[in-house]
């Protein structure tokens, strides 16, 4: 989790500036929603208003409301209180799948960029393959090959939208390897290996850290999918995507028990991709000063 | 706008024509017989893929068939597997399989279900029609709504922009399991504009085409408006501007064909988005189609059925980006020279 941690994002951009300028309200509404779904992750007990198992039938399907923020659910259990005690099981999930996509996006996409003909022919062809299947999709068949579970949902979304980043990861590759500082290094007669470990890899990769914080919220929305389609983890648990499938059977009783879980995931997702974007930013800013 | 361009493509090739044909002519073929060529052999290993997933379900095939055919997990008896072997052709080596299986699906064949007693093509293929009106239904809907919102705030101040550029990044980013749900809620259940739940006329269509439709457009959208600003900064714009040409129809006209290209080009990857977008929608909107096929299949490991469909939409996603190939030189003439 602490790779999450969103403490990286503002020392580039303040140092990239002789003015120190207020930060845009899209990243400070970003942070904050990170940092508080982080700080359930690590710290539930803390933010949750009751327990998350509790079952209180007098209170089944409530509303939401001032005793219950979020509504309760059929067993009458607090929904804010499932979803702050469901944040660490999703974001390991989401955290756990952009591992694995970027993982295998590093290694495809270097192989591809840098291999001799034959690896980089091979490994271009796989990545062509892999692009006619849509992420959902190659995350289905894993489901289906291997029957849902957590740690297939980790696996299926992981490789399912690994392809799209290797081909990122690629182009980052080429760009450092034709570039200026590449070249004088071959031209002062450095072994290939250091060149590669040493100049194109650390310049080719920077800009995934960027990339990271925008693939685990992404890396939610698509296992909530999975969840949503009766395919991951099973409901008992309050992971987010299990919320979701719970709720649909109550859908225009009680809608509140997958909007509101869905809204969560939206702003996760919509905070990583802005803070991804923002990072992109400030590291393109550092590169340029 | 396309009569227009039409109408200069031919213009412009009639003139070059007598000079540049034999050559034009010749790498043109060579670049769209390149092309159908990479879209086979990408065929070619999206049937790999799927025959390697059909290999490695775990423990003995035979077995875990025929659990999978009667929702048990127990042991089989020879007797028992024969049949399952003989239909499957379980006996013969695995580089056999496959052959039969390449061969199969050049017949059409996709395998038959582990679990109905049918071929998979005859199963996907009575849902293959209302999964591609949906698609493609939500894909006109996406250009429509993308074209209006981008043409209309692109470029106007930085207040309009910036609001412009939100509401496309928010579109992109919407789940369509989320969307689907709250327009359901606000549509169908609150305001009853459209059905509940199944229909089958043009306003049971609306909703789910419009779940997929928003995030697709605001996908598009953010490509399409970056494209838009940098048209409008180009020294046709000012020239236009001095021949009295008036604001909307100068954006209409002119600077939109220069901004669609990169929409053009996500089009073909939009088709298979929406086909995949669709499983998530039908199972909301309770519609018929591939996905909800799909869905049942995964969650009772029918792996032929899941391969079939995934080999489908691979096909679909192929011949649409040769499509688009063909569109996009339709669209900017400037490509053929290239």
């Amino acid at each position: 989790m602490t790779t999450l941690a969103p403490a990286p994002v503002a020392p580039p951009v303040s140092a990239s500036r002789p003015r120190r300028r207020r930060p845009a309200p899209s990243l400070v509404a970003a942070i904050a929603v990170i940092a508080f779904l982080l700080l359930a992750a690590a710290w539930p007990a803390l933010l949750a208003t009751h327990s998350p198992t509790a079952n209180d039938f007098a209170a089944a399907l409530q509303p939401p409301s001032f005793a219950h923020w979020f509504g309760t659910d059929e067993a009458g259990r607090d929904l804010y209180s499932r979803v702050v005690w469901g944040a660490r099981e999703s974001l390991l999930i989401g955290a756990g799948a952009a591992t694995v996509s970027l993982g295998l996006a590093v290694v495809l996409g270097t192989a591809a960029a840098l291999g001799g003909r034959i690896l980089s022919g091979v490994v271009g062809f796989v990545l062509e393959v892999a692009f006619a299947f849509p992420a959902l999709l190659l995350a289905l068949l894993l489901v289906a090959v291997l029957g849902p579970s957590a740690w297939t949902q980790v696996l299926a979304v992981g490789i399912g939208t690994a392809p799209g980043y290797a081909r990122i990861v690629r182009a980052q590759v080429l760009a450092a390897r034709s570039s200026g500082y590449v070249e004088a290094a071959v031209a002062l007669g450095h072994p290939r290996r250091r060149i590669v470990l040493r100049q194109i890899l650390p310049n080719a990769l920077r800009p995934l850290v960027a990339i990271f914080a925008l693939s685990v919220g992404q890396s939610i929305v698509w296992a909530s999918s999975l969840a949503f389609l009766g395919l991951g983890v099973a409901p008992p648990s309050s992971e987010w995507g299990a919320l979701l499938d719970a709720g649909r059977a109550y859908i225009t009783r009680a809608p509140w028990l997958v909007v509101i879980p869905g809204l969560v995931i939206v702003a996760l997702a919509l905070a990583a991709t802005s803070l991804g974007g923002h990072l992109r930013t400030a590291l393109d800013k550092g590169e340029k000063a | 706008m396309t009569r227009t361009s039409s109408a200069e493509a031919t213009a412009r090739e009639e003139v070059a024509a007598p000079v540049a044909s034999p050559r034009t002519g010749l790498a043109r073929a060579r670049r769209v017989g390149g092309r159908a060529l990479s879209a086979v052999t990408v065929l070619l290993g999206a049937a790999t893929a799927a025959f390697l997933a059909q290999a490695a379900l775990p423990g003995d095939r035979a077995t875990t068939i025929l659990n999978i055919r009667s929702g048990q997990a127990v042991a089989r008896t020879p007797e028992e597997l024969a049949p399952i072997i003989a239909q499957f052709g379980l006996d013969r080596p695995l580089v056999r399989q496959y052959l039969d299986y390449l061969a199969g699906l050049l017949r059409g064949d996709l395998g038959s279900s582990y679990q109905q007693f049918r071929p998979v093509w005859d199963i996907i293929g009575e849902q293959l029609a209302a999964t591609l009106v949906l698609s493609l239904t939500a894909i006109a809907l996406a250009w429509l709504l993308m074209v209006v919102w981008v043409v209309a705030t692109a470029g106007r101040g930085p207040r309009v922009r910036g609001l412009g550029q939100t509401v496309d990044t928010v579109a992109a980013g919407l789940p369509h399991y989320w969307l689907g749900i709250v327009l359901l809620l606000v549509f169908a259940l609150t305001l009853h504009w459209a059905p509940v739940m199944g229909g089958d006329g043009i306003e049971a269509l609306l909703l789910p085409a419009l779940t997929l439709a928003i995030p697709l457009g605001g996908f598009m959208g953010q490509a399409t408006r970056a494209e838009f600003e940098r048209a409008l900064e180009q020294p046709f714009v000012v020239s236009a501007r001095m021949r009295g040409m008036g604001e909307t129809e100068l954006r209409l006209r002119h600077v939109l064909r220069h901004a669609v290209l990169p929409a053009v080009t996500l089009s073909g990857w939009a088709l298979g988005a929406t086909i995949s977008g669709a499983v998530v929608v039908e199972s909301i909107f309770n519609r018929p189609g591939i996905g909800r096929v799909l869905v049942t299949a995964v969650s009772s490991q029918d792996i032929p059925v899941v391969t079939g469909i995934v080999v489908l939409i691979a096909a679909v996603y192929v011949i649409a980006n040769l499509v688009v190939d063909v569109l996009y030189t339709a669209v900017d003439p400037r490509v053929r020279i290239a």
